[in-house]
């Protein structure tokens, strides 16, 4: 496995204006392009102001985040936006949008700043919300989901956003059994076409699922990175979580086990 | 394709409402109280020579004022709900309405009473409540932006509304008050061309910024981070959005008073009708807007000999609608 380095974060510190203590402090990561990266650690790891720092919307103290060899202020708001998609947690709006409406939003990087959706962008919604599968709901409104349903909204608005790298924060939070599996096998999916992805999780199994590699992330420091078999080992989650976990092999898979 | 024939519906439902809008303008012109209640004939027109003046001299600036009162206020309701992503905030937030207030006011006590001077103190002290808001929100150091201004504009809107206050409890009884009064109470008995003209050049700039940006009003409704990952620029878009619509809200302020609840229940009944995107939801405020602006006018000359404030019906009448379009279900507009 050798391929290119997509994002590296070189000596990052970052703290948040209030806060006394420092977020992260000489951090250092690289996200290899075309691989699933799995951001594994408890809350408060500091997973979600990794992401933040990635699309640019929080800038470090110091150090540099390289995106494709270039520092992230090589490139403009818009060509941030058609390299990287992000999926948040969770997001509220008091508006009615149909769920099209609402999706249609992830095409904005791609068009003019003052230019309205064409056909086109329509229907590359409307694809969108058909691989989450919610195309027989897309004039709905969003504010009748469910918070599963209104995370593959979102998940849906970053895929009409057609990204390169594909940021994911808790995406499977809020999902039941069937559509996190929906999720993972659609996150395979775009993955065998090329897309990297990166995605927070604080469930190990759902890290072990999607991810060719691993970072153990706690308290802003990186614990261990490395291909899902070096990482995902017992005596690695015991030491992230504080906790006796067991990693065993069942049917072929690695799964966690605690308590 | 489906979804392309949803979008025609909305459109064409755009196009109707515009249509709308010419018909009770021209219908608005022949209104009034000469030579009696009701429609004038044009007949009438053609041959009263008093009656020529009144249409052209009094009546189409008036009623045209009334088009871009009733445009600007819900262009800027909507742009203030979507930005600040709350549905309960109109125009005035941000310390515009009360220093608008305050700026008559203080003309009509400290200065003097002729419409000029009243109308530029209000527009002037309205700018200071947005300038003022806009300072402190960026000197609070906790909160995201929206927030920050929320809590900055209340504040300054409280300060303007004690000014006010003053202003009122130190005003002659007799003669200063009833004026501050009549002003707060909103109306267009006092517009000829020279004020319609005065306020056209704000009030276009501000529209056709927000027409120009109605889609990307969507994106700047959602939460900073994530507009900011569809490519937006949160804090300088919305900035510049705000600032059209302050601009466009204090010119038609300037001249006629405040005019309440236009800027709060139109991009509701708005978005009752045509869904939340404000593509559409924009430009339905306004022409909406400007129906219910003149037609709440029509009736401010009509019904009485003496003029009934334009701030009491639309208020009255607006109240009466939002209540009906609460209770009622469907939506006559397909989505």
């Amino acid at each position: 496995m050798n391929s290119a380095c997509l994002v590296k974060f070189e000596r990052i510190s970052f703290s948040y204006p209030s806060a006394a203590q420092p977020v992260m402090t000489d951090f250092n990561m690289e996200i290899r392009s075309g691989t699933v990266t799995a951001i594994l650690g408890p809350n408060g790891a500091g997973k979600t102001t990794m992401l933040n720092l990635m699309l640019g919307w929080l800038k470090p103290q110091s150090g540099n985040i390289l995106l494709d060899q270039l520092t992230l202020n090589h490139y403009s708001r818009r060509a941030l936006g058609q390299w990287m998609g992000l999926v948040p947690q969770s997001e509220h709006t008091p508006f009615e949008y149909s769920l099209l409406e609402f999706v249609l939003l992830g095409r904005a990087p791609h068009m003019p700043p003052l230019a309205m959706p064409g056909e086109d962008d329509l229907k590359i919604a409307v694809d969108a919300l058909h691989q989450v599968g919610l195309s027989s709901m897309q004039n709905r409104s969003i504010l009748s989901l469910s918070g599963g349903e209104l995370q593959l909204v979102l998940v849906a608005r970053a895929l009409a956003q057609q990204p390169r790298l594909l940021l994911l924060d808790e995406p499977t939070s809020h999902l039941d059994l069937s559509n996190k599996g929906r999720l993972v096998h659609l996150l395979r999916e775009l993955s065998r076409k090329g897309v990297t992805i990166l995605f927070t999780t604080h469930e190990p199994d759902v890290a072990s699922a999607l991810a060719t590699h691993l970072v153990l992330m706690k308290k802003g420091q990186i614990l261990k990175t490395g291909t899902l078999n070096e990482v995902f080992t017992s005596q690695d989650l015991t030491v992230l979580y504080q906790l006796p976990v067991s990693v065993v092999d069942v049917a072929g898979k690695r799964v966690a086990l605690w308590i | 394709m489906k979804a392309s024939t949803r979008m025609v519906s909305r459109t064409q439902a755009l196009v109707w409402l515009a249509v709308l809008l010419v018909v009770v303008f021209l219908v608005s012109v022949f209104m009034g109280r000469y030579p009696g209640p009701g429609l004038m004939t044009l007949d009438r027109l053609s041959s009263d020579e008093l009656a020529r003046s009144l249409v052209f001299n009094l009546r189409l600036p008036r009623l045209l004022t009334a088009v871009l009162l009733g445009m600007s206020l819900s262009a800027a309701g909507v742009i203030f709900q979507m930005i600040f992503g709350n549905p309960l905030v109109e125009p005035g937030f941000l310390g515009v309405s009360q220093g608008a207030s305050f700026g008559a006011a203080f003309s009509i006590i400290f200065l003097t009473h002729s419409a000029w001077a009243v109308q530029s103190s209000a527009a002037l002290f309205a700018f200071m409540g947005l300038g003022l808001s806009y300072f402190i929100a960026r000197r609070v150091r906790f909160g995201g932006w929206v927030l920050r201004l929320v809590l900055a504009g209340i504040a300054v809107s409280a300060l303007f509304s004690a000014g006010l206050g003053v202003l009122k409890y130190v005003a002659d009884p007799l003669s200063q008050l009833p004026e501050i009064t009549f002003w707060l109470l909103g109306g267009l008995w006092s517009v000829t061309w020279p004020q319609f003209l005065s306020i056209l050049p704000a009030v276009v700039f501000g529209l056709v910024v927000a027409y120009q940006m109605r889609w990307r009003i969507n994106l700047l409704s959602l939460n900073d981070e994530t507009a900011y990952s569809l490519g937006a620029a949160p804090g300088r878009e919305r900035t510049l959005l705000l600032s059209a619509a302050v601009i466009a809200t204090s010119a038609v302020i300037s001249v006629a008073g405040m005019v309440s609840w236009v800027g709060l229940i139109i991009p509701h009944i708005a978005r009752r009708l045509f869904g939340a995107d404000a593509r559409y939801v924009l430009p339905a405020s306004m022409l909406i807007g400007a129906i219910f602006t003149v037609l709440c006018d029509d009736l401010a000359r009509v019904l009485f000999s003496g003029e009934i404030p334009l701030g009491i019906l639309t208020s009255l009448i607006g109240a009466i609608i939002f209540m009906g379009l609460m209770v009622r279900q469907t939506s006559p507009v397909e989505k």
